[in-house]
This record gives C-alpha cells, sequence and structure tokens, in this order.
C-alpha cells in the first residue's frame, strides 16, 4: 500500500527568493492490486508527483509511505529495490545497451532469450526484430515507450507507475496497449498508477484522480469523475481549466 | 608459460591454450612457440626484430594468433611484423599484447604492423592490449598499424584498450584502391594517470573506396585522451568518422576530425561528441534497482561493448 501525506513540491523561481508551488499538500492511498489513473491538464504536476513516488525527486514537504514505512528519504534504488517501478514519459536512450540487457536488468535476474521475447511481445513489439537492437537513437519514439512498458513489466513489482504510456504511440498500437494494461488489471499482480490522458485508459481504471494546479481536485470511481471530465457542459466552472486538458 | 604469462594470453587472445591453425607467441622478447599451415606461413623477419606472415592467395576462413606477452619488467622492444595477404582470401588475425609490471621498471612494446592486401579479399583484425601487475613501473604500448587494401577489398579492424595501459600512441594509416573498403571499432578506457593518443589517416584514393572510422572511448579520473581521424577523399568515395567519448572526474579529452575532398564526388562526414554519462541514463537503472556505482558501470561497459 502506498499513502502520500500532504506532499507539497515548490521550486524557487527567479532571481528573488519567490517559490512556485508545483504540489500542494496532495494525499491519498494507493490500496494494494489497486488500478489508479491520475489525468488532469498539463503542467498540473502529475509527473511531478509520478517522480516523488520513484524518489527522483523529493517533495519539499509531507510523508510518503509504502506498507505503512516512511520511504520520504529514501533513494530511487531503496525504492526500487523495496518494489517501485517507473515508465518515463520520455524513455531515455543508451548506446550500446541492447533491449536484452535492459529487460535482464529489470528483471533483476538473468532471464532466457524468450522470457526477454514474451514481455515484447506482450507490449506488441514483434520480439525476433528488437532483442539485439541498441536503445539507442535507431528506435522511434513509440518503439522506446513500448520498450520502457516492457521494462517494467518485466520487473513485476508490487506498484508500477507509468507516466503517460500511450503518448507517442500510434494507432494501431494503441489497441494493444490498451490490452496490455488491461490484462495488467485483470491479473492484479500490483498496483498501478498510470498517468494518462485517454478514455479507455481511464475507463480501465477502479479509481481516477484529478490533479490540477498542484492540487488533487477530484477522486471517486470512474462513474463519479469520468462524466464529469468528459462533459464540459456539465462540468463545475471551478474545473474547467483543467478539461481542457483531456483528450477525448 | 607460467601462470602470468597464461593469464595476459586469456585476456588479449581470449586464449587458453595453443590455438588452432597457425600462430606465434611471443614472450619476453622471445619467441616461445610459432606454427606455419598449408596456407599460411610464419617466418623471422630478415634485418629487424619481428616475423612476416604470408597467406596465400584463395585462404579461407583461416585464422592466426600472433600475441605478445610481457612479464618481465623493465623490457623495452620494437617489432616489425609483415603481412602480405594474397588475393581471394577471407581471414581474420589475432593480435594482442599484454604486459605485466610487477616492479617500478617501465615496460614497453611497440609494434608495427604492415598490411598488404590483395584484391578481393577480406581481413578481419582484432587487437587487444592489457595491463596488469601492481608495479610503479609504466606499461607502456605504441602500435603502429600500416595498412594498403587492394581492389575490391574489405579490412575490419577491431581494437580495444581497456584496462592497464599507462601510456600509448596508436598511429594507424590506411591507402585504400578502387572499390576497397575500410571499417575501424576502436575502444579505449584510460584511467589514473594514463594518457592515449590514436591517430588515423585514411587515404580514399580509389574510385568508389569506402571508410569507416568508429571510436568509443571512456576517460576517468585524471587521464588524458586524443582522437584525431583525417579522411582524404582523392577520388568518388564515402567516408565517415565518428569519435563518440565520456568524459568521468577529472579527465580530459581532445577530439580532432578532419576530412579533405580533393574530390567533388568525395562524400565525407565527421562527427563528435564528448561529455558526461547522461544524469538520465543513471536515473533510468537506478529505477531498475542500480545503485549509481552499478549504474555507471553498467552504461560504461555496454558503451565500450
Amino acid at each position: 500500500m502506498l499513502e502520500l501525506r500532504n506532499v507539497s513540491f515548490r521550486v524557487a523561481e527567479g532571481s528573488k527568493d519567490e517559490e512556485k508551488g508545483i504540489l500542494e499538500n496532495v494525499s491519498f492511498t494507493l490500496e494494494d492490486n489497486k488500478f489508479v489513473a491520475i489525468t488532469g491538464p498539463n503542467g498540473g504536476g502529475k509527473s511531478t508527483l509520478a517522480k516523488i513516488i520513484a524518489g527522483i525527486e523529493k517533495p519539499t514537504q509531507g510523508q510518503i509511505l509504502l506498507d505503512g514505512e516512511d520511504i520520504t528519504d529514501w533513494s530511487i534504488t531503496e525504492r526500487a529495490k523495496h518494489g517501485i517501478s517507473y515508465a518515463f514519459q520520455q524513455p531515455v536512450r543508451f548506446k550500446g545497451v541492447t533491449v536484452f540487457d535492459l529487460i535482464n536488468l529489470a528483471a533483476g535476474k538473468e532471464i532466457s532469450l524468450s522470457g526477454a521475447c514474451q514481455y515484447l511481445s506482450e507490449v506488441g513489439l514483434c520480439a525476433k526484430d528488437y532483442i539485439n537492437r541498441e536503445v539507442n537513437a535507431s528506435l522511434s519514439g513509440g518503439e522506446m515507450k513500448r520498450i520502457e512498458i516492457a521494462t517494467v513489466m518485466a520487473r513485476g513489482t508490487k506498484l508500477s507507475v507509468f507516466d503517460e504510456p500511450e503518448a507517442g504511440i500510434d494507432l494501431w498500437s494503441f489497441q494493444n496497449l490498451i490490452q496490455v494494461f488491461e490484462k495488467m488489471h485483470k491479473e492484479k499482480k500490483g498496483s498501478i498508477l498510470i498517468i494518462s490522458h485517454q478514455e479507455r485508459i481511464l475507463n480501465t481504471a477502479d479509481e481516477i484522480l484529478v490533479i490540477a494546479d498542484g492540487k488533487l481536485v477530484k477522486r471517486g470511481s470512474k462513474e463519479d469523475v469520468l462524466p464529469a471530465l468528459l462533459d464540459a457542459a456539465q462540468a463545475d466552472t471551478g474545473c474547467e481549466m483543467w478539461q481542457k486538458g483531456v483528450q477525448r | 608459460m607460467d601462470n602470468v604469462q597464461k593469464e595476459l594470453l586469456k585476456q588479449i587472445a581470449g586464449l587458453h591454450e595453443i590455438p588452432v591453425g597457425a600462430y606465434n607467441i611471443r614472450t619476453n622478447g622471445k619467441t616461445e612457440a610459432r606454427n606455419s599451415t598449408e596456407h599460411i606461413e610464419i617466418v623471422p623477419k630478415e634485418g629487424s626484430d619481428g616475423i612476416v606472415i604470408k597467406i596465400k592467395a584463395g585462404t579461407k576462413n583461416e585464422s592466426i594468433h600472433i600475441p605478445v606477452v610481457l612479464s618481465e619488467a623493465g623490457l623495452k622492444e620494437t617489432v616489425y611484423n609483415d603481412f602480405y595477404i594474397g588475393d581471394n582470401c577471407d581471414v581474420t588475425i589475432i593480435a594482442g599484447c599484454g604486459i605485466h609490471c610487477g616492479t617500478d621498471d617501465s615496460s614497453e612494446h611497440d609494434g608495427i604492423h604492415t598490411f598488404f592486401i590483395g584484391k578481393n579479399s577480406k581481413v578481419k583484425y582484432v587487437e587487444k592490449h592489457y595491463g596488469s601487475g601492481d608495479g610503479k613501473g609504466q606499461r607502456i604500448m605504441n602500435p603502429e598499424t600500416i595498412v594498403e587494401v587492394g581492389e575490391n577489398s574489405y579490412m575490419e579492424m577491431d581494437t580495444a584498450q581497456i584496462k592497464g595501459v599507462d601510456s600509448t600512441i596508436r598511429k594507424t594509416t590506411v591507402k585504400l584502391d578502387k572499390n576497397a573498403s575500410v571499417k575501424v571499432m576502436e575502444r579505449l578506457m584510460t584511467h589514473g594517470e594514463q594518457r592515449a593518443e590514436s591517430r588515423f589517416v585514411v587515404d580514399l584514393n580509389g574510385e568508389n573506396s569506402g571508410a569507416n572510422i568508429i571510436s568509443r572511448s571512456v576517460a576517468k579520473d585524471n587521464s588524458y585522451q586524443l582522437f584525431q581521424s583525417v579522411l582524404n577523399g582523392n577520388e568518388k568515395c564515402s567516408g565517415h568518422t565518428e569519435c563518440d567519448a565520456i568524459i568521468v572526474g577529472n579527465a580530459k579529452i581532445s577530439s580532432i576530425p578532419e576530412i579533405t575532398a580533393n574530390n567533388s564526388d568525395a562524400a565525407l562526414i565527421h562527427e563528435a561528441a564528448i561529455g558526461k554519462i547522461a544524469g538520465e541514463q543513471i536515473i533510468k537503472l537506478m529505477t531498475l534497482g542500480l545503485t549509481e556505482e552499478e549504474a555507471e558501470e553498467q552504461i560504461i561497459s555496454g558503451f565500450l561493448k
């Protein structure tokens, strides 16, 4: 179980001692084996929240607890070892590191070629075409995204955080991607926190959190949250800003 | 052969025992073992220290091992090896030098390799340099490689110096005939106070000749590296040189690509990049459970693979 208690993240702005709040007092609990989607307008703080959970950014205030233990000061590595996985919004490229190397590192143990290929097939990549390729600039953005998702699947941890996995993935592959997440949800192998703007991904979620302007503005089941998100005419006026960020 | 020599041999040539095929194993300035085969003749070079390797025309799928091992400190040698490769050959030459320095005396091996490659041949040349031992003596290697690639022939050079060599000046000059091509993959890592210079000069003299010179290097601590790559396009040809370097600590790296087109149909490209390991690469591997040090090691070993 992951719990965020009053998490804030502020950064210095300009030359003066001014601060800009990226996240303000965000609190929520992610129960085991739940599939939770976070949505909201661009620049609202969603990615920062994901990075704070992975340990890439440290909150300026508040606490993060994993299974009741305070992990706020833990490093990225410690969190990874204790079962937190994070899929980058913009996957990182490496010269000389192959797709197989990366999946092996993710799995944390020597895995067979066929084992690694299975993860690639699940994200819709023809394994034999990719397994020995370097994770370098020769791969397209969409290919990188799918490999990124495969590395998180290979880790198989109790919590996986995905930052806009659908971004840059073509329309034909999108269907396949949805199935990947639906399958993850069905198999309930761990909790999933997914940042997304896609209605179909939001539809898969047990719960939806809406983050706008650094604040958790709405939280509830998809039945509670989705209709308002999808129908701007019926939405509360205060939410208009973040509705613009939702793609249909 | 003692254990130190055997270990050096393993590091530079992957050899655990006497290799199959033609070979010449040189230890501490003397020939330890030599074998010629039906198609490959190895004889001492007259007038200077070294060997002459003659590969008959039509020799296919054969290999030649010519490792050099120095395990006695204080040795300094210059060795001349000449390779004559006939027409229509397809051979692999595995060279390499390992120096073990257990005392404060320096050891130096300067190897001058000259290749004369005939027509329609394919040559793969693999060279590893390695140093070991905890003596303060310097381990010095200055290899010089001179290559003439004949019509329709192809030379592939795969060179690596990953550990333990304190000072190296490497010079490679290549002349390419009509339809001849060369591909070089050089990998280099320096650490401590080591210095390494690598200079390539490729003359693309023949019509449709091609060159691809790729260097990947990592400089750590206070080490210094210089990479220079000169491509001269004298005919209709294509050439590409690329230097990618990672810098760690207080190391210094200079990269000097130089391309000259002496013919309007010469297509030449150079690329050079030097920089630290990208922070996001380390973060990505940390999210997979590696420590920062492990991540750095993984990135470097992949880069030099």
